[in-house]
């Protein structure tokens, strides 16, 4: 390589070194105000927003939770990560995928330890397949004793 | 001139007008092979493959959003490698290529985006939000904007092409961010499906699996033969004065 182009490609490489170390850091330094949104039990450790600022609770739909309010578009639920768990209110339509076991990221404040969302989205996992399989799994799984709702859903 | 480190067929290949004439012979091949796979892919994709036992037939809108997010990736990677050539070794081809690429990646980009959106309303709930993965692959189809109008803001069409070059390369830091965006945060978006090392291992069902594929294959076909036609023209004009481009033009008026 003749003097003047591997000059350029040293130079062309340390302006890209450069470049990914000040992205890197300023990733890392980002790290925290880049959460997209908080367990159950970070909201009982107290890590999230508080005094009514929004922010974004996530976990899974408890079993056995989730209420209509007769007569309005008002749903209360429990959202848990299966350690803590948070009562949700919500008035409004709901996402289709979402259901008891789901993933679910919720926006919205705490109300006297109630969390009153303004937002549900329901998250899906990375997995695909057809129906007819997923009812194969789910009775095997009920053959062995499994609970059910070890199936699907995924972690938050 | 000390390039006898490479082959001899990249000599060969790098000047303009072997080039001109090489990819015009491979591209018909490449535009029927990515029509071919187009085609059986989404047979596959949207006839033959069976409904997700969560999300219906919704899901297939995936054998679109998912070979057009890897192409915005690797269409990304191969602006800034030969960015990088053209910044170090000033080959002319290498500039034409990078700068080609540009409108190629940010097409795929912009589908990308608009099938996850189209594919995020019925599913997640909303349409868009600012999650890192979502973020990440919009600041990608910034940086294709920025390459394209900083190209064309030169008088000079070669330093334009070094100078966007440049940006292309730094922003190469973007494409990790974007891959790994739905494992170093939480994030709305699910993680990877597909294993590229254990491909039968993939949390899809084989049925749904090889039609992505194809249609990946696809994807790839389609942007080699694009990058081709857009090369040609792109050094047509970049030449026009040369011997070559006019004995061409009167070869073909004859």
């Amino acid at each position: 390589m003749n003097p003047v182009r591997k000059r350029r490609l040293i130079v062309t490489l340390l302006i890209l070194g450069a470049v990914a170390i000040a992205t890197g850091l300023s990733v890392f330094a980002l790290q925290r105000n880049m959460t997209y949104l908080y367990s159950p039990t970070e909201v009982d450790a107290g890590k999230a927003p508080t005094g009514g600022h929004p922010f974004r609770l996530g976990g899974i739909v408890k079993e056995g939770s989730v209420h209509h309010v007769p007569g309005t578009l008002t749903t209360d639920f429990v959202i848990t990560d299966r350690f803590q768990n948070i009562p949700v209110t919500y008035t409004g339509i709901l996402p289709d995928l979402f259901r008891v076991g789901q993933s679910t990221i919720t926006t919205g404040t705490m109300v006297d330890g109630k969390f009153v969302a303004t937002k549900v989205l329901a998250k899906h996992d990375a997995t695909y397949m057809p129906p007819q399989v997923a009812q194969a799994i789910a009775k095997a799984k009920e053959e062995n004793r499994i609970p059910k709702t070890a199936q699907g859903g995924g972690a938050p | 001139m000390s390039r006898s480190y490479l082959p001899h067929w990249m000599h060969w290949l790098g000047s303009p007008p072997n080039f001109y004439r090489f990819a015009g012979a491979l591209r018909p091949w490449l535009i029927a092979a990515a029509l071919v796979c187009a085609a059986i892919g989404l047979y596959g994709g949207l006839v033959l493959a069976p409904p997700d036992f969560r999300q219906g037939d919704a899901y297939r809108i995936i054998f679109i959003h998912v070979p057009s997010a890897w192409m915005s990736l690797f269409i990304y990677a191969c602006m800034a490698v030969t960015g990088l050539v053209a910044l170090v070794w000033r080959v002319k081809l290498a500039e034409v290529i990078a700068m080609e690429c540009a409108p190629i990646g940010a097409a795929f980009t912009l589908i990308t985006l608009a099938t996850g959106s189209l594919w995020g309303r019925p599913m997640w709930g909303t349409w868009w939000t600012w999650g890192a993965r979502l973020t990440s692959e919009l600041v990608l189809f910034f940086l294709y904007l920025g390459v394209i109008g900083l190209y064309n803001a030169f008088e000079d069409r070669r330093r334009g092409a070094r100078a966007a070059s440049l940006l292309a390369l730094v922003g190469i830091v973007n494409l990790p961010i974007v891959h790994y965006s739905v494992v170093w945060w939480n994030t709305l978006h699910q993680g990877s499906t597909v294993d590229w090392l254990h491909l039968s291992q993939s949390s899809i069902a084989p049925s749904m699996l090889w039609p992505l594929l194809v249609m990946t294959l696809a994807t790839h076909l389609y942007f080699f033969a694009s990058i081709l036609g857009r090369a040609r023209t792109g050094l047509l004009s970049l030449e026009g004065g040369k011997q070559w481009v006019r004995s061409l033009v009167t070869e073909t008026s004859r």
